[in-house]
């Protein structure tokens, strides 16, 4: 198919459409409105489920009932919309049901505001709900990217019968870029084993997340974290830029690595070797990857619309294997490529001043004074 | 190679929609391009602005500190971008909405009085069509004929009698441009 110009959150919608989703269920919040939008103005009319819910609350838990049936299913909100679904999630996890949840990051916290942000990292990839479980998060950096992510996300909520993340933010879902849509894919014609379905006269099939025996419990504990395992061990996914000879490496998923690619090149053209590593599944993340690369360069920078929460991954991956400064913007700010520019030749200058501390406190610090200076 | 152009305005004048029309003429000139807007509250009767990037390899960051090429199409945009636009950078004003000149010296500057040139042509809708004009005639950052195929490509069949508008008022900015140029560099 050829390329068309597509705004984020519809061609987020659209993948799904084609990707076979059968019923969403959602509520609206910028700045991820016109996905909804979308998902109204084409599902009804392909004879599928559009349910416009009485809040966030409500639609994760008819994601959870639809789930249930086998087919494919989804909710997409915004930061604080995705706070409110956070004890359904929890059931969704606990039942071993697949679902795809879309994130359109805003800034926070709290009401926050509607600009692109990043800050919900910790919360998707470390959890959110309560219980051990552990989501697959996958962050796109384009419009092209969503689509395929999206597409990907169906897929690997049903291997592994467990909740798919995409993690965009404000700018992915508001952007224009030309992007190749999918083929229709046809709608799956056999459901799983356990769905459930209404059928007289054969066994029960029981979908729960209740096992009030604590020994049954640790028993869905362990599958879930078999599975979990198997996820770690076959569906990391990131992608490098300029890292054959690189001394330096910035680290930034999504929008971020997006901006870090803009100063990674504008730094080669001074000569300095640096390049990009950004993860696409930010659940399960890239450790042995990065610890990889760790092994062999001079300095690490990780760069996040956030307080530095990818970083804390980043230092736990890398084992102290060289120094990894961070550098971040807050509350929907999205940093311009000169700002990293000028954290890539700090690092790349040499030692770092105030080895002592923290990367996080180094950092805060900076940004006092370029928020004074500005 | 990579241009970045900031369109902006109020709300109503059209500026999203020129981003647009860019947008689609470089897919269609295959380049890579996106397309991002100020969106939310400043929608609403504020400020409106979109950045487009033009570029021949996939591009980074979706803004820029400070753009090559900027569209001012009121007061308040010329007051914000002037001190950022790039040395050497393009600078175009609507004058009918603008009681003041470029105060840099290091820039292209473009001027039009594009509110009177859309009235002249029947429609005031047509601003964002004679700054586009001026601004592709300045930047050659696409071509003309990329611009006009865009238009009728994508503006939606039931607005298509304004095609013809729309070229003249696209070819009326490109005047301005070539007549503010020369006097600028005689």
């Amino acid at each position: 198919m050829a390329k068309e110009l597509l705004k984020g959150n519809n061609a987020i919608a659209e993948a799904a459409i084609r990707a076979g989703v059968e019923a969403y269920f959602g509520y609206p919040i910028t700045p991820q409105t016109e996905l909804l939008e979308h998902m109204a103005a084409r599902m009804p009319a392909l004879g599928r489920t559009f349910v416009q819910a009485e809040s966030e609350v409500a639609a994760i838990n008819m994601v959870y009932g639809a789930a249930c049936t086998g087919k494919r299913v989804m909710t997409t909100s915004s930061s604080p919309g995705v706070s409110l679904m956070m004890e359904g999630l929890s059931y969704i996890a606990g039942t071993e049901v697949p679902m795809v949840l879309v994130n359109v990051m805003r800034g926070g916290p709290g009401l926050g505001n509607i600009a692109p942000s990043q800050a919900d990292y910790h919360q998707m990839v470390h959890g959110g709900g309560h219980g051990d479980y552990h989501p697959i998060v996958l962050a796109p950096a384009s419009v092209q990217e969503a689509i395929d992510i999206t597409v990907l996300a169906f897929d690997l909520a049903e291997k592994y019968r467990t909740i798919a993340v995409v993690l965009a933010d404000g700018s992915i879902g508001q952007m224009m870029e030309p992007a190749e849509l999918p083929p229709m894919a046809e709608l799956k014609k056999h459901l799983p084993h356990w769905a459930v379905t209404g059928e007289p006269g054969r066994a029960r099939r029981l979908l729960t997340s209740i096992y009030l025996n604590p020994d049954d419990e640790e028993v869905t504990n362990m599958r879930l974290l078999n599975r979990w395992m198997s996820i770690r061990e076959n569906e990391v996914r990131w992608k490098e830029y300029f890292l054959e000879d690189a001394e330096y490496v910035v680290v930034g998923f999504g929008t971020a690595g997006r901006v870090a690619l803009s100063a990674v090149r504008a730094a080669r053209a001074e000569g300095i070797k640096v390049g990009l590593f950004r993860p696409i599944t930010l659940s399960p993340f890239p450790e042995a990857q990065l610890k990889e690369i760790a092994a062999v360069s001079e300095g690490m920078l990780v760069v996040e619309m956030n307080a530095g929460q990818m970083l804390d991954d980043v230092k736990l991956a890398t084992e102290g294997l060289l120094p990894v400064e961070f550098y971040g913007r807050l509350g929907g700010v999205v940093p311009f490529p000169d700002e990293i520019l000028g954290e890539i030749k700090r690092l790349a200058a040499g030692p770092i001043p105030n080895q002592n501390g923290h990367a996080r406190q180094r950092w805060l610090e900076r940004l006092a004074l370029i928020k004074e200076r500005d | 190679m990579q241009t970045e152009i900031v369109i902006a305005g109020f709300g109503g004048q059209g500026v999203l929609f020129a981003g647009q029309v860019l947008a689609y003429a470089a897919m269609d000139s295959g380049k890579h391009v996106t397309w991002f807007p100020s969106y939310g509250p400043e929608m609403r009767g504020g400020t409106a602005n979109c950045t487009v990037i033009v570029a021949d390899e996939d591009i980074g960051s979706l803004t820029v500190r400070n753009p090559q090429a900027v569209i001012c199409l009121n007061l308040p945009s010329l007051d914000k971008y002037e001190p950022l636009v790039v040395k050497g950078g393009v600078l175009v004003l609507n004058r009918s909405l603008i009681n003041r000149s470029a105060n840099r010296t290091d820039l292209r500057v473009v001027e039009a009085p594009a509110n009177e040139l859309a009235e002249e042509l029947g429609d005031k809708r047509l601003v964002n069509a004679v700054m586009l004009g001026a601004l592709v005639e300045a930047t050659g950052v696409l071509t003309m004929a990329a611009i006009q195929k865009a238009l009728k490509d994508h503006l939606p069949a039931k607005h298509h009698d304004l095609l013809p508008a729309n070229f003249t008022a696209l070819e009326k900015g490109a005047e301005a441009a070539r007549r503010t140029l020369a006097a600028q560099s005689a």
